[in-house]
């Protein structure tokens, strides 16, 4: 029996925004397996999930005033910042070619944990696991964002691993309503950890990045090294309809008579 | 399937063998969802109820119970024309967004405006208070290619 196709995308500071546009388009429009990693985004921003509401999630005065950019994206989940610091992996994937995994949430979720838990180890984190529904180390701490869009048999699951965060960044958000239960009421930043304090060694952000690549080899895919040239026709398919939007945070924050004032990043 | 044989077994020695096979006859049974019958099912878990010529529709009770928690429903405009088997809304749970796809074609003429203050109504009542819209169905004759409750939940067992 052959080896289902994992096409491979690597990408380094592409914009988020551009990011989840091709991706979306890959999910729509082809039929095709892909592992999309972006290491960095081109310029920081803060990402809310479909049904985001920003007056609740985001500090918006503030990110106004800070000038940073805001996306609604297509997927579910919450809210997170991100920059160059931020390693970007997505999983884009045809149902039959996991026929073992149902297309819902939480057997998609167990088998992303087969895939990122030897990729981590590889890169010198003996314990990362999945609890609830994040990643976690170090017995407990957040180190990246997760949601999954599911359009029948196709499937999207992309996480934001934090190598590094900046808390002035991080402070635009506002703590949400629901939070997992193994966070415990700890403040965000007893809650969520820089990845490159779990993985301090010379190279390591390169090891997990290929670590990735080799454990998706090791649960039975046939790699194919791809080009943005390749992923990119998937935008020019008709009717295709995006459901990645950019925020205006302006129209969410009170007119006062001097207006926010804005800083370039 | 086996729990219920096993139940009215032994409810017979009792003399409620009738009760137990016309309570039975209501419902098909997964492991731990129910499947209504009287309904229609599409594969990808949508479910149509008719009346006259219009379908009312939503997600069967296996497909909220696999989603989990449902935070959100994205509801299409009224007068949207819907195609069997294209997708009409998102139904968000916890981390994602799941298409939800319409068993048959036609124009939207209602759609379940409580689902937006208490979309957790998808998960609680699925069958009945979290339908999420109603279709006045342009072509009758796709009914035919639903699945009754009793294929519909042996797709799902088979998974």
């Amino acid at each position: 029996m052959s080896r289902p196709v994992l096409n491979i995308l690597r990408l380094c500071r592409l914009p988020i925004y551009t990011q989840l546009h091709l991706e979306e388009a890959l999910l729509r429009a082809t039929k095709d397996n892909w592992l999309i990693i972006n290491d960095g985004a081109f310029n920081p921003a803060i990402v809310v999930g479909i049904s985001g509401r920003p007056p609740e999630l985001v500090q918006c005065d503030e990110a106004v005033r800070y000038g940073i950019q805001a996306i609604r994206r297509f997927t579910g989940g919450g809210t997170v910042v991100i920059d160059h610091d931020t390693l970007f992996s997505t999983l884009i994937m045809q149902g039959s070619s996991l026929p073992q995994v149902d297309c819902f949430p939480q057997p998609i979720m167990a088998w992303t944990e087969q895939l990122y838990r030897p990729a981590f180890a590889a890169a010198g984190c003996p314990d990362f696991a999945l609890r609830e529904n994040d990643y976690i180390v170090a017995g407990g701490r957040k180190v990246g964002g997760n949601a999954q869009a599911i359009t029948g048999r196709r499937w999207v699951h992309h996480t934001s691993f934090l190598w590094d965060f900046d808390p002035e960044r991080m402070g635009l958000l506002r703590q949400p309503a629901k939070a997992p239960q193994y966070r415990q009421g700890r403040d965000h930043l007893d809650f969520v950890t820089r990845l490159r304090d779990v993985l301090p060694t010379r190279g390591a952000r390169q090891r997990l990045v290929e670590g990735i690549v080799s454990s998706a080899a090791a649960l039975g895919f046939d790699l194919q090294e791809r080009t943005l040239a390749d992923a990119a026709p998937a935008l020019r398919h008709p009717q295709l309809l995006l459901g990645t939007k950019l925020l205006d945070l302006r129209t969410f924050v009170a007119p006062d008579g001097d207006g926010p004032q804005r800083r370039t990043t | 399937m086996a729990l219920r044989v096993f139940g009215s077994g032994v409810l017979g020695r009792l003399g409620l063998q009738a009760q137990v096979m016309q309570a039975a006859a209501a419902t098909a049974t997964l492991a731990y969802s129910t499947v209504s019958q009287g309904y229609k099912y599409a594969a990808s878990h949508e479910w149509a109820s008719v009346e006259g010529n219009t379908a009312t529709i939503g997600i069967s009770d296996h497909a909220q119970e696999q989603l989990g928690d449902v935070v959100y429903v994205e509801l299409p405009d009224v007068g949207k024309v819907v195609k069997q088997g294209e997708t009409f809304g998102v139904v968000e749970s916890v981390k994602a967004a799941s298409d939800v796809y319409s068993p048959v074609s036609g124009e939207v003429v209602e759609v379940n405006q409580a689902l937006v203050d208490k979309p957790g109504t998808v998960n609680t009542s699925p069958f009945e208070e979290g339908w999420i819209i109603k279709v006045k169905m342009s072509n009758k004759g796709e009914l035919q290619s639903l699945l009754d409750a009793d294929a519909y939940a042996a797709k799902c067992e088979k998974h």
